[in-house]
């Protein structure tokens, strides 16, 4: 039996296929779940994709924070629920606040698209284990809202219990505080980040490297010998 | 029917590239002295029934927990009165 990764699509969610093809090609089966449902089918871990969900009306993340399928996501995710949110998922975990801080707009005010230089922080979360700390990593960035805040109490408690699992390397393309690109809860198992491993996980497309592919293998690996 | 208005303003120490573009567009369009700009948002709700203590209690959990992230946005909370002549 192969571990079940639950994938979320709200209304304006783009990454929703590409995120169950990187979790079906590190080996899981990818379970779609719809934001209208509270029930998660029993999968073993989530996913929220990028996109643009609710159209970013008031606030990037904001509304889905309320569609029916969160609640459920914020209760298992407290229970230790594996959860990983990328681009608006992190949007939308910072507006839950399962992680803390929130996302703005880029301090330049365009739409970043490009492949981003990373390193990894912290490679002993539930969904970086496959990755060495201090090991740096290359996948595409794509947002306008993607400048990472936080009051300095907060920063310092982030980086005193090595909480910040990304930084971006080579320039910092939105104005983020500490160039953080992604954070992880206290416990390790909701980790959030603004670009996207899950369009770099085969060699035919993108940066022609799978450096985000160890997101998935670490989860599954993380599944199965639990 | 009242109004209420719910202001949202960013935080004082938070940056906003969207009122600093504002502000530096303003010399260009001949518009000069202003020092700094803001952006903010500005809800108006119509409320049923009476705008009581209640009521604006109510507003003001809807506020804290939707209109604004207080981990970056400070709101206010006010009942637009009616002008004098007019509706």
């Amino acid at each position: 039996m192969t571990a079940r990764i639950g994938v979320i699509t709200f209304p304006g969610t783009l990454d929703d296929r590409d995120t169950q093809r990187a979790v079906r090609v590190a080996g899981a089966e990818a379970v779609p779940l719809w934001h209208r449902d509270k029930d998660l089918k029993q999968v073993d871990a989530v996913v929220l994709p990028g996109g643009f969900s609710y159209g970013d009306y008031l606030r990037a993340g904001s509304i889905s924070r309320f569609s029916p399928v969160m609640e459920t996501v914020i209760e298992q995710a407290k229970a230790g629920m594996p959860v990983l949110g990328i681009c608006n998922g992190f949007q939308v975990l910072t507006e839950t606040h399962l992680l803390p801080g929130a996302m703005l707009r880029n301090n330049h005010l365009h739409f970043i698209c490009r492949d981003q230089k990373l390193r990894v922080e912290n490679a002993n979360t539930a969904w970086t284990t496959d990755y060495e700390a201090g090991q740096e990593i290359s996948v595409p960035l794509k947002n306008i809202d993607g400048r990472y805040v936080a009051d300095e109490r907060t920063l310092d408690m982030l980086e005193a219990e090595g909480r910040v699992a990304f930084r971006y390397l080579d320039g910092n393309p939105n104005g983020s505080l500490r160039d953080i690109a992604g954070i992880t809860n206290e416990a390790g198992n909701v980790v959030g980040l603004m670009p996207h491993p899950e369009h770099a996980v085969e060699p035919l497309v993108g940066t022609g490297r799978t450096d985000g592919l160890g997101f998935f293998t670490s989860i599954l690996k993380r599944l199965v010998n639990a | 029917m009242a109004r209420v208005v719910v202001d949202v303003m960013l935080k004082p120490e938070i940056l906003d590239p969207q009122g600093q573009a504002v502000q530096r567009a303003l010399p260009r369009l001949g518009f000069e002295g202003i020092a700094d700009v803001r952006q903010g948002k500005r809800f108006e709700l119509e409320v049923e029934g009476p705008v009581d203590e209640a009521a604006l209690a109510r507003i003001h959990e809807m506020a804290e927990t939707f209109l604004a992230n207080t981990v970056i946005e400070d709101f206010t909370v006010r009942v637009d009165e009616p002008a004098e002549a007019g509706s």
